[in-house]
């Protein structure tokens, strides 16, 4: 008997394609000192879809958008956006961080906040001008948020603020926005909020990669999904990935049975 | 007095003073603006490790000085020796930050005290010296206006203009930054050295005003203007004008002080100039002043009291409490012997009204409704459209 031959060990390459994946990720991994909080990830994101990137607390989800945008530096992979790096592609990316980032404090109105998102635009040394802040203006009416303009962004609501932070990632008129939880404690108008922008980018040309922890509403809100837990579950449409075994092997223990059932059932 | 104290401050006051004045002046209109994103990047004490951080340099330049000419006095050359030390502190905090578990506090307090300990020891060895000038140096712990010189006074002021300009032009990225790091980080902007750039300006305002305000005190000039506008304006750009404005005042009216009165030290009372402001603010600024909020405060509990007590009233009793019972006599709406007076009745039905018509809305529409205070002085008229009050009112017979 002949020992096994050993195949030819061939790194994954980024996808050659003639329109390139708006985020192409190939052995990404992130650690906390010795503590990996993303595996050797390898993934593609369909273009023009809404994404909703799901898993369990810790399973890396915000750490995985990190690092993708380089606020965490990570150990090991490449990523890749439209086909090309990190640095070429800033301007085509839009960022919404979770809540807790900021400081409330600042001495900033809603429509200052929304005018960042035209600073790349703007370019250095350069104030912001009337035409700006008319720009501004328009975007907080696509979240409903005009009324609001003046007010300091700490004296707004959650929802209200979470709305303002939408508007500023909309001013940046990206093709790739990655959001960390924008759900998350937010009331019901604010919600519709970002659904209905979500689907006005969508079909405006853009891609969306979304952290978020309701699995009831991914198949409502989303078309694709990445299950992660550290490592890569699954991907694809909801449909394929809200499977009981699927959601069983991500969640583990952490979700009742009957819960997985419910949301399986759902889709 | 006083009209030596006007001829100073209106630039009557000798050639040298009102050189001196102007310097000050540019002096504080820099630290008020620099102070700004120090101050909201909440990294102000930075600014004490640094000024406490120049004295051994001062010292050594003076020894250099001292070995190479003659004179020790050469203000370019302690500025330099000044810089030097206090960037190195700046990195010392730094280092110690990022690579021991210790805070930014205790690195500031530690590098801070050991940097300002050696300084000492290099002015009590230049003391035992006897070389000349040596006595100048003492106004770099607490400062003089009375010491310096016209040239001096010029490079001073001309330096603080360079470091205005250049924090002014980067307002926006400096803004940025200290709001939201991260957002400024996906923008491609190099957060840290952006970082860098604006304690480069806190180190230079910092060791140009050595000799004036003096290392024990200047951070005040960085700290205060800021935090005494911050009582006026939610805006970025009125508190970058603002604390110009009043760090300029502070170096105007404190620098003037301090020519009148050369036994003073400059920094103590220009520092107590910007206090006086601080104070000012914090009492009378609008809306964030403290008079402004006791008055709010007072202004709703009357206004919940009359609440109460109407609602009461409307229901067929006394007013629950002694303020809304207080505060409805007062108004008229009882007599002396509490009995419901014609106007009470009206105020009292009107606020019956207005409360269920609130009530309904509120269990139709619970969203909505969180908009609106119950506490809002305005009739319920005055916020929601005809077409709505008269679907409340249809359900509420």
């Amino acid at each position: 008997m002949n020992p096994p031959r050993l195949i030819p060990f061939e790194p994954s390459q980024p996808r050659n394609d003639i329109s390139p994946s708006p985020l192409s990720v190939r052995g990404l991994t992130v650690a906390y000192d010795d503590k990996p909080a993303v595996w050797n990830l390898d993934y593609d994101a369909p273009d023009r879809r809404l994404i909703a990137i799901i898993g369990p607390n810790g399973a890396g989800k915000s750490t995985m958008i990190k690092a993708i945008l380089g606020l965490v530096p990570s150990l090991a992979g490449h990523v890749r956006i439209f086909g090309t790096t990190l640095r070429q592609a800033r301007r085509r990316i839009a960022y919404i961080p979770q809540r807790t980032s900021v400081d409330w404090d600042f001495p900033a109105s809603a429509e200052d906040v929304v005018a960042m998102g035209l600073y790349g635009k703007i370019g250095w040394f350069r104030p912001v001008r009337r035409r700006h802040r008319a720009l501004a203006r328009e975007h907080l009416e696509r979240v409903g948020m005009e009324d609001f303009a003046g007010r300091q962004i700490g004296r707004l609501s959650g929802g209200q603020q979470q709305r303002v932070f939408l508007a500023r990632a909309l001013a940046q008129k990206a093709d790739l926005y990655l959001m960390d939880e924008p759900f998350a404690g937010v009331d019901a108008a604010t919600e519709r909020a970002i659904v209905n922008v979500m689907r006005e980018v969508r079909t405006a040309g853009s891609t969306v990669l979304c952290v978020h922890h309701d699995l009831r509403t991914v198949g409502d809100y989303f078309d694709h999904a990445l299950v992660l837990n550290i490592r890569k579950i699954t991907d694809g449409t909801v449909d394929e990935v809200l499977t009981g075994d699927i959601l069983q092997r991500a969640y583990g223990g952490r979700l009742a049975e009957t819960e997985i059932h419910a949301i399986a059932h759902t889709t | 007095m006083p009209d030596e104290f006007f001829a100073i401050l209106t630039f009557q006051g000798g050639y040298n003073t009102s050189i001196v004045l102007v310097g000050v002046i540019a002096l504080g209109i820099g630290g008020g603006i620099i102070g700004v994103f120090s101050f909201l990047r909440k990294r102000a004490l930075i600014s004490d490790a640094i000024s406490h951080a120049t004295l051994p340099g001062v010292a050594s330049a003076f020894l250099l000085g001292t070995t190479l000419g003659g004179s020790g006095q050469n203000l370019a050359l302690l500025i330099a020796g000044a810089a030097a030390t206090g960037a190195l502190g700046v990195l010392c905090v730094q280092w110690i930050r990022d690579h021991t578990r210790l805070p930014e506090d205790t690195a500031i307090g530690t590098v801070l005290s050991v940097f300002f300990g050696l300084g000492i020891v290099l002015l009590s060895h230049i003391q035992t010296l006897q070389a000349s000038g040596q006595a100048g140096l003492n106004s770099f712990l607490l400062g003089s206006t009375a010491a310096l010189m016209a040239g001096e006074a010029q490079l001073v002021g001309g330096a603080a203009l360079i470091a205005i300009l250049i924090a002014l032009l980067l307002l926006k990225e400096f803004g940025a930054v200290a709001f939201d790091e991260e957002f400024a980080a996906t923008l491609g902007w190099p957060v840290a050295q952006l970082d860098l750039a604006m304690i480069g300006l806190l180190l230079a305002i910092v060791t140009i005003g050595l000799k004036t305000v003096g290392l024990v005190l200047i951070i005040a000039l960085v700290i205060i203007p800021p935090v005494a506008a911050h009582f006026w304006t939610i805006k970025l750009s009125r508190l970058v004008v603002l604390a110009g404005v009043f760090g300029g005042l502070a170096g105007w009216i404190g620098g003037g002080l301090s020519a009148l009165l050369p036994d003073m030290p400059a920094g103590a009372v220009i520092v107590l100039t910007a206090a006086a402001i601080f104070v000012f603010s914090l009492l009378f600024a609008p809306r964030r002043g403290v008079i402004a909020w006791v008055m709010r405060q007072l202004h709703l509990r009357i206004r919940a009291a009359s609440v109460r007590g109407l609602l009461a009233m409307a229901a067929g009793y006394l007013p629950p409490d002694n303020l809304s019972y207080r505060v409805v006599r007062l108004r008229g709406y009882l007599d002396g012997d509490a009995r419901i007076t014609e106007s009470g009745a009206r105020a009292a039905g009107k606020m019956r009204r207005q409360n269920q018509l609130w009530q309904v809305y509120r269990n139709r529409h619970p969203d909505a409704a969180l908009a609106f205070s119950p506490l809002a002085a305005k009739p319920i008229e005055d916020v929601l459209p005809p077409d709505i009050i008269a679907a409340l009112e249809s359900e509420i017979r």
